[in-house]
C-alpha cells in the first residue's frame, strides 16, 4: 500500500524531468524493491524454519501412526476419526470449552461491572497503584499462579480457612483434588490471572466514551440497565472483542496452570488438549494422534477467534 | 458528574475487593514461606517467629544463581535478535516496496493465534536432528520464530503510520536504505521498539512449555520452566515450595516495579493489537 503510494508520484515526476536523472531515480526505486526483500528475509526465515516447517510436519504426522522412533504407517484420517469419536478425547476438548466460561466470560463480565461503575481509574498515585496491582497476575509466570492457587485451594489453604471461619466448614475440601470441583477450581485460577487485564482494558476503553452520551441517555430517562445496554456495551465493543480474543485463546490453549495445579487429574477431570498433546506425544508415543489433536485445537481456536474479530472490528468507524 | 454517589462508592468497593483478591495469593504464600520448616502451614497465619532463613534455604535448593544466569542467557539470545529482525521486517513491509508483501504479511498473520502446543512435537524432533536438544538453543531459536507473527505485525503497524515523505526526503539527500533505516526510522520507532522489547522479555522469561519439552536440565531452562522442576522436586515441602516460588518471582517483580509504567502501556497496547 504505502510503497505503491510512494512510487506513483515518482513516476509522474519522471515524465516531466530530463531523461538521465529520471532513469537514475527509477533505478534507485527498483533497487529499493529488491532491498525491501532483504529486510523481510531474516524474520521470514526464522518464522519458516521454526514455525511453518513444524506446522506442516504436524499436519503430516497427523496422517500417520508413528511412535516417534520406528517406521511411520500411513493411516489417512484415522487419527482425526479417533479425536472426534474417542470419548476421552471428546471430554478433554469439552474441558477446554468449559474453561472458556471461567477464563473468558467471568473476567469480562466482572470487568464490565467494575468498568461501568468506576468509568475511569483515578489518575495520580492511587490510579498507578491500582493498575500496578491488577497487572501483577499478568507479569508473573502462569506456573507461579498455579503453585500459589494450589496452596490456596488445598485442604489447609486459605479458601477452606475462610469457609470454616464463616461456618461453612462442611463444604471445605481439597478443591483441586475433588472430582466435582477440580475443573471449576482450575477455572478460578485462570479467572484470577485474566481478571485484572480485562478490567483495566475495559476501564481504559470506558474513559474514552463521550460523557455526553450518558447525559443524553439520562435525559431520555434511561435507568442504569438501559444505559449499560445502549451506551456502554456498544461503545466498548472493540475492547470486549480484545478481551474475549485474548482470554479464549488462553482457555483453549491452556497448559501451564493445569500442568502445575492438577496434572490433568483427578482422572481426566481437568485434562485439556494442550496437556493431552504433550502426554500423547512424549509419554505414550502416539505422535500421530497427538498431531491430529493439535490440528483440531488450532482450528478450534480459529473458529472461536475469527468470528469475534469480524463482529467487533468490522464495522467500527 | 454523571455517576451517582452510590454508584461511585459501589465501584470503589468492587475495585478494592478486586485488589485484595489479586494480592491474597501472594500474601498467603508469604505467610506459608515464613513458617518453621517441617510444619504444615495453615491458610493465612502470620507466624509468631518468621523464619526468613527459609528464603536462604530455598535459594540454595533452587540453585537460584544458576537459574538466573540461564534465564538471562536465554533472554539475551532471544530478545535482541527478535526485536532487530522484526523491526527490519516491519520497516520492509511498511515502508519499502516488497513484491508479494501482502502474501508475506498474510503468512505472518497466520501464526498470530497459533497455540505453541500445535508445533511443539515437530520442534522436538527438529531440535533432536540438529543436536540441540537439552541446550538453551532449543528454547532460543524456536522462540524467535514463534514471536515473529506478533513482532512483525506490531512493527509493521508502526511503520505504516510513518509518512512516506520522510523516507523520500532521506533518499533525496542520497542516503542508502540502511542509513535511512538505522539513522532515521529506528530512532523514530523507539517507543514501539521499547514496548516490544518489554513484551518479549516477559514472554521469554515466563515461557514454560518449550522449556519442559525441549530441555531436561532445570539449570538450562527459563525461570518458569525451572519453577516447574522446583515444584516437582519440593512439592511436598510446602514451606520451601512457597519460599522458592516467591524467590523465583522476585526478579520479574523488581523489573516490573521499576518499569511498571512502560510495562502496563506495553501490555495494554500488546493485547489491543494482538
Amino acid at each position: 500500500m504505502t510503497s505503491a503510494l510512494g512510487s506513483a508520484p515518482t513516476g509522474r515526476d519522471d515524465r516531466r524531468a530530463r531523461p538521465t536523472p529520471a532513469r537514475a531515480h527509477r533505478s534507485r526505486w527498483a533497487r529499493a524493491a529488491g532491498t525491501g526483500w532483504l529486510y523481510v528475509l531474516p524474520a521470514l526465515l526464522m518464522y519458516a524454519v521454526f514455525v511453518l516447517r513444524p506446522l506442516v510436519l504436524t499436519l503430516q504426522y497427523s496422517l500417520y501412526d508413528w511412535n516417534g522412533i520406528g517406521v511411520a504407517r500411513w493411516v489417512g484420517l484415522d487419527n482425526y476419526l479417533t479425536v472426534f469419536t474417542d470419548s476421552d478425547l471428546l471430554k478433554i476438548i469439552g474441558n477446554a470449552v468449559v474453561l472458556i466460561v471461567f477464563f473468558s466470560f467471568i473476567p469480562v463480565a466482572l470487568g464490565l461491572l467494575v468498568a461501568s461503575m468506576v468509568r475511569r481509574i483515578t489518575t495520580g498515585a492511587f490510579g498507578t497503584v491500582v493498575r500496578t496491582i491488577l497487572f501483577l497476575p499478568q507479569v508473573i509466570p502462569l506456573v507461579a499462579a498455579g503453585i500459589a492457587w494450589s496452596w490456596l485451594l488445598s485442604s489447609n489453604g486459605l479458601v477452606n480457612q475462610v469457609l470454616r471461619a464463616v461456618g461453612l466448614g462442611g463444604v471445605a475440601r481439597a478443591w483441586l483434588g475433588d472430582f466435582d470441583t477440580a475443573l471449576p477450581a482450575v477455572g478460578v485460577i485462570g479467572a484470577w490471572v485474566l481478571l485484572g487485564l480485562c478490567t483495566i482494558l475495559l476501564v481504559t476503553g470506558m474513559s474514552k466514551i463521550d460523557p455526553a452520551l450518558y447525559e443524553a441517555a439520562r435525559l431520555d430517562g434511561a435507568g442504569p440497565v438501559r444505559e449499560f445496554l445502549a451506551v456502554t456495551l456498544p461503545s466498548l465493543r472493540q475492547e470486549i472483542g480484545v478481551c474475549l480474543t485474548v482470554t479464549i485463546i488462553a482457555a483453549l490453549a491452556s497448559f501451564d496452570i493445569v500442568y502445575i495445579s492438577t496434572s490433568g487429574g483427578p482422572g481426566l477431570q481437568t485434562t485439556v488438549p494442550g496437556l493431552e498433546i504433550y502426554r500423547l506425544a512424549f509419554s505414550q508415543r502416539q505422535v500421530g494422534l497427538a498431531s491430529a489433536l493439535a490440528v483440531v485445537l488450532m482450528l478450534l481456536v480459529l473458529a472461536c477467534v475469527l468470528p469475534i474479530q469480524r463482529l467487533t472490528r468490522g464495522e467500527k468507524p | 458528574m454523571n455517576l451517582s454517589r452510590r454508584e461511585q462508592v459501589t465501584g470503589r468497593v468492587f475495585l478494592i475487593a478486586l485488589i485484595l483478591v489479586t494480592l491474597l495469593p501472594f500474601v498467603s504464600m508469604l505467610s506459608a514461606a515464613l513458617q518453621p520448616r517441617g510444619t504444615v502451614p495453615n491458610g493465612l497465619e502470620w507466624p509468631s517467629d518468621p523464619q526468613w532463613g527459609n528464603f536462604a534455604d530455598a535459594f540454595t535448593a533452587a540453585n537460584m544463581g544458576a537459574l538466573l544466569r540461564s534465564s538471562l542467557l536465554i533472554v539475551a539470545g532471544v530478545v535482541p535478535v527478535s526485536v532487530l529482525i522484526a523491526t527490519m521486517a516491519g520497516f520492509g513491509l511498511g515502508q519499502l516496496r516488497v513484491p508479494g508483501a501482502r502474501l508475506v504479511f498474510g503468512l505472518f498473520l497466520l501464526g498470530l493465534t497459533l497455540p505453541f502446543e500445535a508445533v511443539v512435537t515437530p520442534l522436538y524432533y527438529q531440535m533432536q536432528d540438529l543436536g540441540l536438544l537439552n541446550t538453551r538453543w532449543a528454547i532460543i531459536l524456536p522462540l524467535i520464530g514463534l514471536y515473529m507473527p506478533f513482532a512483525v505485525f506490531w512493527m509493521r503497524a508502526h511503520f505504516t503510520n510513518v509518512p512516506v515523505e520522510l523516507s523520500e526526503a532521506a533518499r533525496v539527500d542520497g542516503s542508502s536504505t540502511w542509513q535511512l533505516f538505522w539513522r532515521v526510522q529506528v530512532p523514530l520507532a523507539r517507543p514501539a521498539i521499547a514496548s516490544l522489547t518489554i513484551l518479549m522479555f516477559l514472554w521469554t522469561w515466563n515461557q514454560f512449555l518449550l522449556a519442559i519439552v525441549l530441555v531436561d536440565d532445570a539449570t538450562k531452562r527459563t525461570m518458569a520452566g525451572a519453577l516447574g522442576a522446583f515444584q516437582g522436586q519440593w512439592g511436598t515441602d510446602l514451606v520451601l515450595l512457597c519460599a522458592g516460588s516467591l524467590l523465583i518471582l522476585t526478579p520479574t517483580l523488581i523489573v516490573f516495579l521499576i518499569f511498571q509504567r512502560q510495562f502496563i502501556k506495553a501490555l495494554i497496547q500488546g493485547s489491543v493489537k494482538g
